[in-house]
């Protein structure tokens, strides 16, 4: 027989109730006011030229951001270029051929290591590799950086996705004499597809925003740029240089190019999200 | 007449006395998984162009048996098949085999319907695709021809190009059919087909098995009495991953009286122990 | 070999041929060994994972070793930072790093399971699918992001509210004195606790609803109010994959690099309070590296990122070995 617990133990349970709530209160505020000061203060920023010009000098008004959005992208598809074949066929060994072996399960310890590891380690790295032996930062050098992080995120989720596929699939595309390679290729990829893209998107998501790694890799630049193998414009790292800058108006550029990071981040992460909901139903 | 069950291959076979040579041969077959035997000792002979029905308790290792033909079983590295399983008197199990070949000459048709995540047309020529180089037209013409002899084109002429899964489950499992025969298999395997599907649809199959069985030999596995009898020609009775009995159809059912009631544990134990006086029944 | 397409049964006349004579173009493909090479091709892949996190900290050691050699074992306790002299440290980094980091857990850790206490058991579904979605986009926000709000709104409301109270209240504590500049180590710690929060709340939500129903049914069963289910069942029986959560939490603060170094004032200097500024190893690296030239100093900033790589690795092999013995008891997929 259930007995009602004492008003005292109620009590407890109450405040302990309205400490939960309140913390998810808390969360949900920081949030909010996260994006209320980003809109606010960056939609000023946010006009045509902002779009289609090219910096100005320091001091002087005016201008856009245009070599730095370019950047940005490019930089993300050179790095979304490099890991995602590569950590699509990393999952695919996980998943079907690893059978229980040392190895795999160090590589997926590995991956998870590395998703935890700071990103301006990262470019450290990259930065020895590339930018010394080369004698000048890179586009190549962040590209390179943000491909490693984006490795073991691609790796996992494609694991783990390809994991959901029934094996009666395999053995039915098997069973009509298949080879192997085109079973995944051709069908268990297929299957797993609204998932694999996810997981794309949501490295991808995750480093369109990184500064740190292009930091001391790709650097920055106030110009146009011809190739990846000068230092290439970028969105964050200029925010970066804006904001600590005794301008106000590359301050307010600061925000306006914080504005168009944000709000590219939260839609592709929303994005990613919803195709795997819908899958999933 | 209760002479045919087989025990040793030199023994005088079932079909040397009475027909052509049978199209798959098992002899001394076992399957392990891991450490753990599932299958001991098998020895089968499956009749060409008629169909043969493997009954018998569940997880007796009818499915894990038939599975062994086509070696798909080796999609999972802990199982291993001792023995040989010949195929027109070559060893399906002999590693130089050509897998793909094997795999093309035996369709199989699994429990589930599951078509694959490919419009209707392209489900069924995906398994022409491995095998032949065909222009447009051809490969249309084959798809038309295989939908057609699992009797679904009327259905689905229509829809060619709508996704597999859109279809009924009955529907479904005939384009597993097509998918299988478009290759122009010798066998067809079957691993209880009609489980997943309803009655209606049960009844379709039942009569494409009878239809098909003029073209290809067809081993269907099976925890349906009734079906077994309505469709097949011989019977092997699977109990505790060895084969108990085999033989016609028609003698085995009414030498059990399997259409009237499920045979007793306390039977299949007796059975089980006249083919292997020294295995004891795991109770 | 080119096969030759099998004819239609010859002997086969009772039924109607299958369709047409399959000859005519029935060319047949050669079977694939390409099985073998797919194999080795994604096994090489997955291996370059492995790969890269060994190949970074073999290089972190090997382009630190001047510095190394230089300060030996010292260099983990001197707080001197000169550039012109020569003369590096990594005390005052690893103190401002650990610090920071141990604010932000003492704030995230209480306020990430209160949040995964209200999704998984107080709040209802649709409630607790929005608010949680919310949260994990809290982990989406850039890290420079949650700079630019820290150093320009977050920075100056502490400064002008927070820390003026915190300082009238508790400014007997040496923590808590000196001048309310509002950038330093206790906003820095601030930022990253929200920075960690979802992270760790994350997983603490997994964990609470794995814990199988019946035992908590059996609690409820008793009389038992959500909250003592929760201290006494749920929490002990989870409690391997709430630490296991804490240390990947632990693990995100240590790194964190834009957010830490636009409110953290950049001093190289240890000091007692709280509102003082300091330095991270991540802000330090964030904020000289790029203008470093002399191999010394560069040596040394990457003395500094591998003592953070070490750190780094340590939390992760015990936050996954924690989190893997859990998934693995409850025979979960990790």
């Amino acid at each position: 027989m259930k007995r009602r617990p004492s008003t005292g133990r109620r009590a407890v349970n109450l405040l302990v109730t309205i400490w939960a709530a309140g913390s998810a209160l808390i969360g949900i505020g920081i949030l909010f006011w996260i994006i209320f000061v980003v809109v606010s203060r960056g939609l000023g920023a946010v006009n045509l030229p902002f779009f289609t010009q090219l910096p100005t000098p320091p001091g002087v008004l005016g201008g856009g951001l245009i070599n730095a959005i370019a950047g940005t992208m490019v930089l993300t598809c050179a790095a979304t270029l490099l890991a995602v074949p590569l950590g699509l066929f990393a999952g695919v060994y996980l998943a079907e051929f690893s059978e229980d072996s040392k190895l795999a399960d160090f590589s997926r310890f590995s991956a998870n290591v590395l998703m935890g590891m700071p990103s301006i380690i990262v470019g450290v790295f990259a930065y020895t590799l590339i930018v010394v032996p080369l004698g000048h930062f890179s586009g190549y050098a962040g590209a390179l950086a943000l491909g490693i992080l984006m490795l073991p995120v691609v790796t996992r989720t494609t694991e783990d996705m390809l994991r959901l596929v029934p094996n009666t699939l395999r053995e039915s595309a098997l069973a009509l004499g298949a080879p192997r390679w085109k079973v995944t290729l051709a069908i268990v990829f297929r299957a797993a597809k609204s998932g694999l893209i996810t997981g794309v998107l949501l490295a991808v998501a995750r480093v369109s925003g990184e500064t740190a790694p292009l930091l001391f890799t790709a650097l920055n630049s106030p110009y146009w740029f011809h190739s990846l193998g000068e230092p290439t414009p970028n969105l964050t790292v200029t925010i970066f240089n804006y904001a600590m800058s005794p301008y106000p108006d590359w301050q307010q550029k600061a925000w306006g190019a914080s504005l168009l990071i944000t709000a590219g981040v939260l839609v592709i992460t929303l994005l990613a999200r919803f195709t795997l909901r819908e899958k999933k139903l | 007449m209760m002479e045919h069950v087989h025990r040793q291959p030199d023994m005088p076979s079932y079909f040397e006395t009475l027909g052509p040579r049978p199209k798959i041969s098992v002899r001394n077959l076992n399957f392990f998984y891991g450490d753990h035997q599932a299958l001991f000792d098998n020895q089968l002979d499956i009749a060409e162009q008629k169909v043969t029905a493997i009954i018998g308790p569940s997880g007796c290792g009818k499915s894990t048996h038939l599975r062994i033909y086509n070696r798909i079983f080796e999609l999972y590295p802990e199982y291993r098949a001792t023995g040989e399983v010949f195929l027109d008197g070559q060893n399906v199990l002999d590693p130089a085999q050509d897998l793909m070949e094997l795999r093309r000459r035996m369709g199989m048709v699994f429990q589930r319907p599951i078509p694959f995540p490919l419009t209707v047309f392209e489900n069924v020529s995906f398994g022409l695709r491995q095998h032949y180089r065909l222009n447009r037209s051809e490969m249309a013409d084959r798809v038309e021809a295989a939908l057609k002899g699992a009797a679904l084109w009327e259905e689905v002429k229509d829809r060619l190009h709508r996704p597999g899964t859109s279809l009924s489950g009955g529907q479904q499992q005939r384009l597993c059919i097509a998918r299988a025969i478009v290759v122009e298999p010798e066998v067809l395997l079957m691993d209880e087909p009609c489980s997943a599907i309803d009655p209606v649809a049960t009844m379709k199959i039942e009569e494409l098995i009878k239809e098909l069985k003029s073209r290809y030999t067809i081993v269907i596995v099976t925890h349906n009495m009734q079906q077994a009898q309505r469709v097949s020609d011989f019977t092997a009775f699977f109990y505790q991953g060895r084969i108990i009995d085999f033989g016609a159809t028609a003698d085995i059912f009414s030498k059990y009286s399997l259409l009237e009631e499920v045979p007793a544990k306390e039977q299949l134990d007796a059975l089980l122990a006249q083919e292997r006086p020294d295995a004891r029944s795991l109770s | 070999m080119k096969k030759i397409a099998l004819t239609a049964e010859a002997g086969n006349d009772s039924a109607p041929p299958l369709g047409l004579a399959p000859q005519s173009g029935g060319q047949r493909r050669v079977s694939a060994g390409g099985d073998t090479a797919f194999r080795w091709l994604t096994f090489t892949c997955s291996m370059l994972v492995p790969l890269v996190m060994l190949a970074i900290g073999a290089d972190l050691i090997t382009s630190s070793l001047p510095a190394l050699k230089k300060f030996g074992v010292g260099f983990l306790f001197s707080e001197d930072w000169n550039p012109v002299t020569e003369s590096f440290g990594a005390a005052s980094s690893i103190f401002g790093t650990l610090v920071s980091t141990l604010i932000a857990m003492v704030i995230a850790v209480p306020l990430s399971l209160a949040i995964a206490l209200f999704l998984v058991e107080l709040a209802p579904p649709k409630v607790s699918r929005t608010v949680g979605t919310m949260i994990e986009l809290l982990a989406a926000i850039p890290s420079i992001i949650y700079g630019m709000w820290g150093l320009f709104v977050f920075a100056p409301f502490m400064a002008n509210y927070v820390q003026p109270l915190l300082g009238k209240g508790l400014g007997f504590l040496p923590l808590f004195q000196g001048p309310p500049l509002g950038i330093g180590m206790l906003t820095a710690g601030i930022i990253l606790a929200f920075m960690v929060l979802p992270f760790i709340s994350a997983i603490t939500r997994d964990v609470f609803q794995l814990v199988p129903a019946v035992v908590k049914e059996s609690a409820f069963g008793m009389g038992a109010t959500t909250w003592e289910v929760t201290y006494k069942v749920t929490v002990p029986y989870g409690l391997v994959g709430i630490i296991g959560a804490v240390f990947l939490g632990l693990g995100r603060a240590l790194g964190e690099t834009m957010a830490v170094t636009f409110v953290i004032g950049n001093a190289h200097r240890i000091a007692t309070s709280l509102f003082s500024p300091g330095n991270t190893i991540a802000s330090t690296l964030a904020n000289e590296f790029s203008e470093a030239t002399e191999p010394m100093y560069i040596s040394s900033l990457v003395a500094l990122g591998l003592v953070l790589y070490l750190i780094t690795y340590l939390v992760q092999v015990v936050s996954q070995t924690l989190l893997r013995r859990m998934y693995r008891a409850w025979s979960v997929g990790l």
